[in-house]
């Protein structure tokens, strides 16, 4: 079935997903303040915005039997948006589902802080949909003000406001870098439409504008920030230690794994013929978030912050799928999304169990023998490290992930052996704190004067074991989900550039390795 | 294409070229002879009562930024008043009017939409209690 954007009555068609979830929170947003604040009301919450959720996939899921096409405006519809809004909804879920139970053990009963959980996510559909930058920037809006108080919604502990204050004083700075790169993008080419800059960036020649590469230039810082790249990662481990650690979860995950879409589609669908000006910059990106990450991560007592390094680390491999430049990289990409997004939320969820949701158990000495008094704690954070690290078979699909990715980049154009190598590489440091995490669980005593670790509540076991068997499974038969990654993948498109009666040269011109030109 | 945008920067030149003589003259012109009275904070005439840091309740704040959001949000509908006659016409205006059989209700449905958003908004914003002063 084909959208025709330009009718409003299609184009509200192929934003139902959105719709139900937006129209959802409302509805939430009204019965969350129809009584007082108390554990059992946020509770009812809860269970509203995972049905809210569970209608919005179920759209999805639609969409995608409908095979949901569109022509050619201001969102998509394609595949690679049904696979993101997918990844967000689930990790909503999870989110969800996590802090209906955490909260309130830090005195949090908030049943608003669901709904807000909801409207981030709808603001990230939103930026996995966005063929216009100025959708793009509605989306990146919606989801960040939900975001920046989700962060500091622990109000009463110093952290989490610094974390809200930081996160959001940050966020504004990349939002700004982000709009000016839109508006000279706009400048150069005269429109915010992906797919017409994309065009004509060829009609007019434009790939060596100066104005054009400002804002590409601009635009990357933005989504560097956005995705916590080094040289622009600075802010987010104080901010992942900062908030509650559902959110951090969420954070880690979803907000990601959606500014990562964006980026990618952006990059792919608008600036292919501009591939010569962004490689470079990207390969180093890349290089240097995967370094800083994981060798920074080392020296954390911390295993919050330990994580928030392993994520930006995570960060750097994902962009290595965006420099590969193919639509075998984005379903690299899309697969090890999956994982990383199980994984993440698997670990993050035995971090809220350990620390009793009050973000006081977060260091390493608090995980010494967990393997005695919670050995099932201990045995699942370890397949969520070994996911993360990307061992074989008891990490499950997070071999394959990086195996997908590392494939993808050796195929591309260009093949990208140096940074593989330091993929590699960076991978076999990052065993060092993730291993060591691991050997403080399972060979260290406890000791004695320490409280102990409590129980998990029923959905947090729930989330726990959902992401352990979905990880180990999906480690054993990667193949269905190797083969919904690859359908949901979108490379640069020839025949939406060539429809617009451009000559259309070879539309990836061959790109070099900066390292291997040396 | 750079052409077009010589206009701003003759604007910019003559902004930061009437300040400058603006500022100058005054600093040049005149002599300062300060005294206490010409000291103080001005208040449209009265003499000042007690220190201008003084705290307000939050509930001041409150209101404050419920009004701005408010307000902030019906400012989008002039613009949609402007241009309300071509939203409720499914073809191009001729001569700003709208053959009947091209009517549409999509301008009309829109800001309805808009207008229930805005109403779940304060429906919460009064279920919070954030309208209650005491």
């Amino acid at each position: 079935m084909t959208f025709d954007l330009m009718i409003p009555g299609q184009l509200i068609g192929a934003l139902l997903p959105d719709v139900v979830l937006m129209g959802g929170a409302m509805l939430l947003m009204l019965l969350a303040a129809w009584r007082r604040e108390s554990d059992a009301w946020q509770r009812v919450v809860a269970v509203g915005a995972l049905a809210v959720l569970a209608a919005a996939a179920a759209a999805v899921l639609w969409m995608m039997r409908l095979d949901a096409d569109a022509s050619i405006g201001v969102i998509a519809v394609d595949r690679f948006r049904w696979a993101t809004d997918l990844l967000c909804i689930v990790g909503a879920g999870f989110a969800i589902a996590l802090m209906s139970e955490q909260n309130p053990r830090a005195r949090l009963v908030a049943g608003e802080a669901h709904v807000l959980v909801l409207l981030a996510t709808a603001g990230m559909m939103i930026m996995a949909a966005a063929r216009d930058l100025m959708i793009l920037f509605l989306g990146i809006e919606l989801m960040s003000i939900a975001v920046y108080v989700l962060v500091a919604m622990d109000r009463r502990r110093e952290r989490s406001a610094e974390a809200g204050l930081k996160y959001f004083l940050l966020g504004a700075f990349s939002t700004a870098f982000l709009l000016y790169g839109v508006a000279l993008i706009y400048g150069a080419t005269g429109t915010t439409n992906l797919t017409e800059i994309g065009a004509r960036i060829i009609l007019y020649k434009l790939a060596d504008h100066p104005m054009l590469l400002f804002g590409v230039a601009f635009l990357l810082i933005g989504f560097g920030f956005k995705v916590a790249a080094a040289p622009f990662h600075m802010w987010s481990p104080d901010v992942y230690e900062g908030a509650p650690t559902p959110v951090t979860a969420f954070m880690a995950a979803a907000v990601k794994a959606a500014a990562f879409a964006a980026f990618l589609r952006i990059w792919i669908e608008a600036f292919p013929m501009v591939v010569l000006r962004w490689f470079g910059p990207i390969w180093w990106i890349a290089a240097l978030t995967m370094v800083v990450g994981n060798i920074v991560a080392l020296s954390q007592k911390n295993v919050k912050r330990m994580l928030a390094y392993s994520s930006i680390a995570h960060s750097g491999y994902l962009l290595v799928a965006i420099a590969s430049t193919t639509s075998m990289g984005s379903s690299a990409f899309l697969f090890y999304l999956l994982a990383y997004t199980l994984a993440t939320f698997g670990a993050f969820a035995v971090v809220s169990v350990v620390s009793d949701g009050a973000e006081r158990g977060t260091q390493l000495s608090d995980y010494e023998g967990l393997w005695q008094s919670r050995p099932w704690l201990a045995v699942g954070m370890t397949v969520f490290l070994l996911a993360l690290l990307g061992f074989p078979v008891f990490g499950g699909m997070g071999f394959f992930a990086k195996w997908y990715l590392l494939q993808a980049a050796i195929a591309s154009p260009a093949p990208l052996v140096t940074l593989s190598v330091i993929l590699v590489l960076t991978s076999v440091v990052s065993a060092g704190y993730y291993l060591h995490l691991v050997r403080v669980m399972f060979m260290k005593e406890r000791d004695g004067a320490a409280a102990a670790v409590p129980a998990s509540g029923p959905l947090t076991r729930l989330v726990l074991i959902t992401t352990a068997v979905l990880i180990l499974v999906m480690g054993v038969a990667p193949e269905r989900v190797a083969t919904w990654s690859r359908l949901s993948a979108i490379g640069p498109a020839p025949s939406a550039i060539s429809s617009l009666g451009a000559d259309t040269p070879e539309l990836m011109p061959p790109a070099v390795d900066p390292a291997a030109r040396r | 294409m750079e052409r077009t945008y010589l206009p701003v920067l003759l604007l910019v030149g003559f902004v930061i070229a009437n300040a400058v003589l603006i500022l100058g003259l005054s600093h040049f012109l005149t002599r300062a002879r300060p005294s206490p009275v010409k000291q103080q904070p001005y208040e449209s005439g009265i003499p000042p009562l007690g220190d201008a840091r003084e705290r307000f309740s939050v509930k001041f704040y409150m209101v404050a930024m419920l009004f701005i959001v408010f307000d902030i949000e019906t400012v989008f509908m002039l613009p949609w008043g402007v241009y309300f006659r071509q939203l409720s016409c499914t073809v191009p205006l001729v001569n700003n009017v709208c053959a009947a059989s091209n009517i549409s209700f999509f301008g009309l449905g829109e800001m309805i939409v808009f207008m229930l958003i805005l109403l779940v908004g304060y429906v919460y914003v009064w279920k919070k209690g954030a309208l209650q002063w005491d």
